[in-house]
């Protein structure tokens, strides 16, 4: 393992990191592993700190309001139109609609150009986006930044794997302005901490308890079963089994699901409503929950109420199909797609090992042998790509709007995987792609005004990773906006 | 809610990411009763000279660039300039401004930088420094600058204008620069697809094929060579629609922001793509469908700047010019002089100024390019100082500094 100190960093930041940025290559060749594992030591890894951040239940709540608001906008405006119709009363004044260009300003079909003017660009200014997609992009910005500022991004890209295993979706119902919430309250202060903590975090998250349907799923025999012809919704314990801990094909049968969602009955949101403080936040509500004993994977739980579920979620995560499934889906993100099977046993014991502690099982990530002499294979998923390129284009991000829209155009939009199991971590997938980014680097190139020479460029964003060929065609390029567009399209800087 | 806040005029601009740069109306024009406009167009990659405006009338020209060399008989016909010079038959547009007294050509021109690296020369054409170097601020900033101590830009916003997604270097600096992106920035070039491409073949075969597959060519690689073969005419077609309206839709939005009354008054963009080392095609390929988005962007800059095009000046710049002689891949490589075009109501045109230093190989610059006989910074001097008014000693030093020997062009408007 005698690697050389700058190719070892210049490694570690590609494969572990969000790419290099500055004088990082330099900064971290001493010991890159060490300064991989000083990111997770940290006693705040993973979070962010932002007060200007909404809670989980202020953005519910905020939502609310803004969606009563608009309803009773609405509604004044037809009894206006109505009154208009009678030869009665003037319409009153309202409050100004908004834009809804403005909810997806940097859309490719935007016809707006020539019509483009000052006073325009003003009135565009003053009608912000709907406060959910305001929130939405408020998180988002806060997500790039700790992404593109950060040493290495380890720990960050710790955040993402797990955000990706745990995913919800922005698209479903009011889950748009949480997801951000989602992330930095169940993901962020577990990234280095235990599973089981990080588990029963999420899946007792509004966000999730939405986007999988468990806020609304009734015990059958429960008080407010009895009461209307409504019932068990399976969704969320299907998926809490093969996605999320055991895996797919690992034994459990459909009775473990059927019995496994009525555990979790009555894990549901508090009622949003004007004025009520908790309003949509985690509440176990007991009139919703199947008052049973139940047997989950071959062991029975007494009813306890809540803690029925923390029992059962508890002994998942310690069960050694989840420690396989994680040091498989672990494995296959940092190193290869086809991860060598001794690298996924030792994450695996080691997760056995220490009942589930995510910053052991990571530093035997970074210390196997196997995630070092893996070659460079793995395509970069188009979100991390980006991120490297900010980083390497030494941008610092004002607005966050092209970047929310160059992930969807890459076919991987921001909280928003096409179903629960995330987006695929399989290089085949994102080389479809590869047209895609040779023209959003292409615009990058013409946006960064860097006055950077063609070497300093590839020194700082591949240094000892670049080949011959990699240099030569950045130093002959026309201009620095097609060397830096090159240089992000380099075969070096796509894989990692 | 305090985390949101609406983004001011000046960051959404700057994030939607134009390209012009105003500032104040040179007050010593205003006092004559004019309004002067100016607009620079930066051509990056160094665009051919001899392709663009050609020598027809020099005894070695044909001999020079054999049958790529642009005449005034055939199928690509040029267009007379004078008993000398012709123009590239895809610039009509350029000629018939020519012909009204409203275009000028300056040949065999060159900034003063003389060794043949893109991204230094770039920077000497749009810094105005004599030499290469870290340069954080344009000529034509300076030159704003220096008309109105301070540049502050007044309230209504009668700034100086530059169009582009990154203000380009010659219109930064200490003069405010408000700046606008057309929405639709064009896709990665041709020219920059055949790099990549080439990268990848060395390199990586999997995203050869990858890229290869998605850009529908490929056909044409099975067939035995990107570099050999025409691209697909299907998606060709397309590329160059979409450079022909971007070009147009750039200039055509900044010379509506010029034309204003309340508008900028100098304006600065930058198009890519010159830098024809393999298959120029003067007269019917790459260079020939450049040069004619080019003029049709002039055309577009005529149409929107309405009646203010009587009071305008553009001049179209590049960083040097390229070899005389085509080169093993019918293109050309990096060289020095080349030519500088001129178009605008203001000027006294009609005419290509240059003094031709002949084509044969001891007139030639270490016997490869073409020699400069006319230094650019003579004629943007002469474009300033006439046109804007912008004084002898602040051109001699603050727009060019050092540039005291090299005389401003005179008469070039009138």
């Amino acid at each position: 393992m005698a690697l050389d100190p700058k190719f070892e960093a210049a490694l570690a930041l590609h494969r572990f990191g969000f790419g290099p940025r500055g004088d990082a290559i330099a900064r971290i060749a001493a010991d890159p592993r060490g300064a991989m594992l000083a990111e997770i030591e940290r006693p705040n890894a993973g979070r962010i700190d932002n007060p200007d951040l909404l809670t989980g239940g202020e953005a519910a709540r905020a939502a609310f309001d803004f969606r009563q608001e608009k309803k009773a906008v609405r509604l004044a405006e037809a009894a206006d139109r109505e009154a208009a119709k009678n030869g009665t009363a003037q319409p009153a004044p309202r409050p100004e609609k908004m834009d809804p260009a403005m909810a997806d300003p940097f859309l490719q079909t935007q016809t707006g150009a020539m019509k483009l003017t000052l006073e325009e660009a003003q009135r565009k200014a003053a009608n912000p986006p709907a406060l959910p997609q305001q929130i939405y992009l408020e998180e988002a910005k806060a997500r790039f930044d700790a992404a593109v500022a950060t040493d290495i991004g380890f720990a960050e890209r710790l955040v993402w794997f797990w955000s990706n295993h745990f995913c919800i979706s922005a698209d479903k119902g009011p889950t748009r302005p949480l997801c951000g919430a989602f992330e930095r309250e169940a993901i962020r202060p577990h990234v280095a901490g235990r599973f089981a903590d990080m588990l029963m975090a999420v899946e007792s998250h509004p966000a999730m308890l939405i986007y999988l349907d468990n806020a609304r799923s009734i015990g059958p025999s429960s008080i407010a079963g009895m009461r209307q012809n409504k019932g068990l919704n399976e969704n969320l314990a299907r998926e809490i089994l093969e996605l999320h801990t055991l895996g797919v094909r690992t034994g459990y049968t459909q009775d473990d699901v059927t019995s496994f969602a009525k555990v979790i009955t009555g894990w549901t949101i508090e009622p949003l409503k004007q004025n009520a403080p908790h309003a949509g936040e985690f509440a176990f509500n007991p009139r919703m929950h199947e008052p049973f004993s139940q047997t989950v994977a071959g062991k029975a739980y007494a009813d306890g109420g809540l803690d029925q579920g923390k029992a059962v979620l508890a002994d998942l995560a310690r069960h050694p199909a989840t420690a396989k499934h994680i040091a498989l889906k672990l494995a296959r993100h940092f190193v290869a797609d086809n991860p060598p099977p001794a690298l996924v046993e030792r994450l695996a014991k080691r997760f056995r090992d220490t009942d589930g502690n995510l910053k052991e099982v990571t530093k035997s990530l970074v210390t196997a042998p196997e995630s070092w002499s893996a070659p460079r294979a793995k395509l970069k998923r188009p979100s991390e790509w980006l991120v490297a390129s900010l980083r390497a284009g030494g941008v610092e991000l004002k607005d966050v709007r092209p970047l929310v829209q160059a992930q969807n155009l890459l076919g991987e939009p921001l909280w928003r995987p096409p179903a629960p199991n995330g987006f695929s971590d399989d290089s085949t997938t994102w080389m479809d792609g590869l047209a895609q980014r040779l023209d959003i680097a292409n615009r990058f190139g013409q946006r960064v005004p860097t006055q950077l020479e063609a070497d300093a460029m590839v020194e700082t964003a591949l240094g000892p990773l670049a080949s011959e060929e990699t240099r030569s065609a950045v130093k002959r390029a026309e201009s620095r906006p097609q060397a830096l567009a090159l240089l992000l399209m380099a075969p070096e800087f796509q894989r990692r | 809610m305090t985390c949101l806040h609406a983004p001011s005029r000046r960051e959404l601009l700057l994030a939607s990411g134009a390209l012009f740069a105003w500032t104040y109306l040179p007050r010593i024009a205003r006092a004559e009763g004019r309004d002067p406009r100016f607009l620079t167009i930066i051509l990056r990659g160094a665009l051919d000279g001899l392709g663009a405006v050609a020598p027809v009338g020099d005894p070695g020209w044909i001999a020079l660039r054999d049958d790529k060399a642009l005449k005034l008989e055939g199928e690509h016909a040029a267009l007379p300039l004078d008993s000398f010079f012709a123009l590239n038959p895809a610039m009509p547009n350029f000629h018939r401004l020519y012909k009204a007294g409203q275009a000028t050509v300056v040949h065999a021109a060159a900034t003063p930088y003389r060794e043949r690296s893109h991204f230094d020369g770039q920077d000497i054409l749009e810094s105005g420094l004599p030499k290469p170097g870290t340069a954080e601020t344009g000529w034509l900033n300076r030159a704003f600058a220096s008309i109105e101590p301070g540049g502050r830009v007044d309230a209504r916003g009668r700034e100086a204008f530059a169009v582009g997604p990154v203000t380009p270097l010659v219109v930064r600096g200490p003069a405010p620069v408000l700046s606008w992106t057309p929405p639709r920035l064009p896709p990665a070039s041709d020219d920059t697809l055949m790099r990549l491409l080439d990268l990848y073949r060395h390199t990586d075969p999997a995203l050869a094929r990858a890229l290869e597959e998605r850009m529908g060519l490929a056909a044409i690689a099975r067939a035995g060579g990107i570099n050999q073969d025409p691209n697909n005419p299907a998606a060709k077609q397309a590329g160059v629609a979409q450079v022909r309206a971007y070009f147009a839709e750039a200039t055509g939005s900044a010379a509506k922001f010029l034309g204003r009354p309340d508008g900028p008054r100098v304006g600065a963009l930058a198009f890519d793509g010159w830098d024809t080392h393999a298959n120029e095609g003067a007269s019917d390929g790459r260079l020939a469908q450049l040069l004619g988005a080019l003029d049709g962007a002039i055309a577009a800059i005529e149409t929107e700047m309405g009646p203010a095009w009587r009071e305008t000046v553009v001049a179209v710049v590049t960083e040097f010019g390229r070899t005389a002689h085509i080169n093993g891949t019918e293109g050309t490589d990096h060289g020095t002089a080349t030519v500088a075009l001129l178009a605008g109501g203001a000027l006294k045109g009609g005419r290509v100024i240059a003094d031709w230093p002949g084509l044969k190989p001891s007139d030639l610059q270490d016997g490869r390019d073409l020699k400069p006989t006319t230094d650019l910074r003579a004629v943007l001097k002469g474009l300033l100082k006439d046109h804007l008014r912008v004084a002898d000693d602040a051109l001699a030093n603050k727009v060019f500094p050092g540039s005291g020997a090299v005389r401003a062009a005179i008469g070039l408007v009138g």
